[in-house]
């Protein structure tokens, strides 16, 4: 089993194919879209490969030390970032082509006019525990 | 098993150790070990007198603990010889209870999850999985409470305030795993009101009551959110409301207001609306005119131009949200309604949209975008 972060983008993914902000769809499809993502995180629950899924605020900031006994500087949020992180999902999965086939899915969710968003997930393995057996 | 008959008896049992000669913090681990224990063997085999058995389980592993602490040995001596149970003070034992629980020293995070184990009587696991952190931590995060408390006198009096401070975090905030808070914050609220004569802990159980008593309604079966006026309200629990409004109405005949019971009574004006227009918002702005004098609340303030705008039309409403400050919380969604219900249905959709970004939740973040795409929507047929 290997975990792999499906990383979804405010900004910063290349465009979607049906790229329409989600305030311009009906309510409908607003409400079909979010059924789409609860209904997939339920099914990968029922086949043992969900482990996390969770949505960002897009407004958080930058913090960086000041040295030893100096409050710590904080900047931001700044509404040029190129990337942004709009939220996750971990799944576990037997193989990379698992992954990718899931992530397709999730891609696939409906959006405006009820027609998948063919959206860009960024897809990326953990770094896990060294194996046992290591000769 | 009755588990909350179970969970009733950890305060006095915590109370009968304590007299025995346990601190608090080992008191309160032997009861968590006895209560585990108890989770597991009752269900099979169920005790005659659930508190007895507890008492001697608790016990028992209490005195295993100090013996295995080598370092305590002059302890030990003390401890050797067992004092009979005696009857319990149990009253006065829980009371103490919750306000040591509550602690002004104490985080509200620590604060509430002592709580709900010392007073409440679930098991750590319950308490992670309802706050959404790993059991490890949370068994931090209580032991570590409990160190802060250590010095604090098991009978020393303590303020109420905190106390309820706590219950409302309870019953406001958290998740729902194996445990409902919000039956638990009703129930330990509903304990410390039998116990101590207080309008504003009957305040605030009545808030807990008539709220409560809205949520078959607040949400739809996929989770998203009803708003208040577009609620059935026949799927309110009139039990409930019937509950809280006598509750309240005894705790303001005491002429003690305080900023529960004036919340309570907010929520009872709601509830005795037959219909959402039927609402009467002007002795809903008298209340939170109220609020406001009790508490300067900006919530309170930003609640007080919802109903102004009711009251007295989205312009004043309006005008009653250009003295707060904007980057409170909801106030940009506050505003969008107000301009919706101005007939600026653009204005209103764009406000929505940028409420929905700054949206401290996801069902909220959801609803706004969704008042965005109804608007946006109309607007779009509209220049067809």
């Amino acid at each position: 089993m290997a975990k792999y972060l499906l990383l979804k983008h405010y900004r910063g993914a290349p465009a979607a194919v049906n790229d329409v902000p989600m305030d311009r769809w009906t309510p409908a499809e607003v409400t079909a879209h979010i059924q789409y993502m609860q209904d997939f995180a339920t099914r990968l629950e029922g086949t043992g490969e969900f482990v996390d899924g969770q949505a960002l605020a897009p407004d958080g900031m930058w913090v960086r030390s000041d040295g030893e006994g100096r409050p710590p500087v904080t900047d931001g949020p700044f509404a040029e970032t190129k990337d942004l992180i709009a939220g996750w999902m971990i799944i576990d999965v037997d193989s990379q082509d698992r992954a990718v086939e899931l992530a397709g899915e999730l891609s696939a969710a409906p959006g405006a006019g009820g027609k998948p968003i063919h959206e860009w997930l960024e897809v990326r393995p953990f770094l896990a525990a060294p194996p046992t057996i290591t000769e | 098993m009755d588990e909350a008959l179970l969970r009733a008896v950890v305060p006095p049992v915590i109370g009968i150790l304590g007299r025995r000669g346990a601190d608090f913090a080992a008191a309160e681990d032997a009861v968590q070990d006895a209560l585990v224990e108890a989770l597991r063997v009752w269900p099979a085999d169920p005790p005659r007198d659930p508190q007895g058995w507890l008492v001697t389980v608790a016990w028992r592993r209490y005195l295993d603990a100090v013996r295995a602490d080598t370092s305590r040995r002059r302890r030990e001596v003390l401890v050797e010889e067992e004092p009979a149970p005696g009857p319990g003070a149990e009253t006065d034992d829980t009371l103490q209870l919750y306000v040591l629980c509550a602690h002004p020293s104490l985080s509200p995070a620590s604060a509430v999850a002592l709580t709900l184990r010392a007073v409440g009587g679930l098991t750590t696991r319950q308490i992670a999985q309802a706050y959404l952190v790993p059991e490890a931590t949370m068994a931090q995060r209580i032991s570590r409470a409990k160190r802060t408390v250590s010095g604090v006198r098991f009978d020393a009096p303590g303020d109420v305030g905190t106390v309820l401070r706590v219950l409302y975090l309870v019953f406001n905030e958290g998740y729902s795993g194996d445990v409902d808070l919000v039956a638990e914050a009703i129930r330990l609220t509903r304990r410390l009101a039998a116990r101590i004569d207080h309008p504003e802990v009957a305040g605030l159980l009545a808030l807990m009551l008539l709220h409560s008593a809205r949520r078959p309604a607040r949400t739809c079966p996929d989770g998203s959110l009803v708003p208040l006026a577009e609620q059935d309200r026949g799927l309110w629990d009139t039990a409930l409301i019937a509950e809280g409004v006598e509750v309240l109405q005894a705790a303001l005949a005491r002429d003690r207001l305080g900023e529960f019971q004036a919340q309570a009574a907010i929520a009872a004006l709601h509830a005795d609306a037959r219909t959402a227009a039927e609402t009467d918002w002007v002795q809903i702005v008298e209340w939170y005119d109220e609020l406001v004098r009790l508490t300067g609340s900006p919530v309170a303030r930003l609640n007080r131009a919802v109903a102004v705008g009711e009251a007295d039309g989205p312009r004043a409403g309006l005008a009653a949200l250009a003295e707060l400050d904007p980057t409170l919380p909801r106030c940009t969604a506050v505003a969008a309604y107000l301009h919706e219900r101005d007939g600026d249905p653009a204005t209103a959709a764009r406000l929505y949209a940028d409420a929905a970004r700054a949206a401290p939740n996801l069902a909220e973040r959801d609803h706004l975008t969704k008042q965005a795409a109804r608007l946006n929507a109309s607007l779009r047929d509209g220049t067809r």
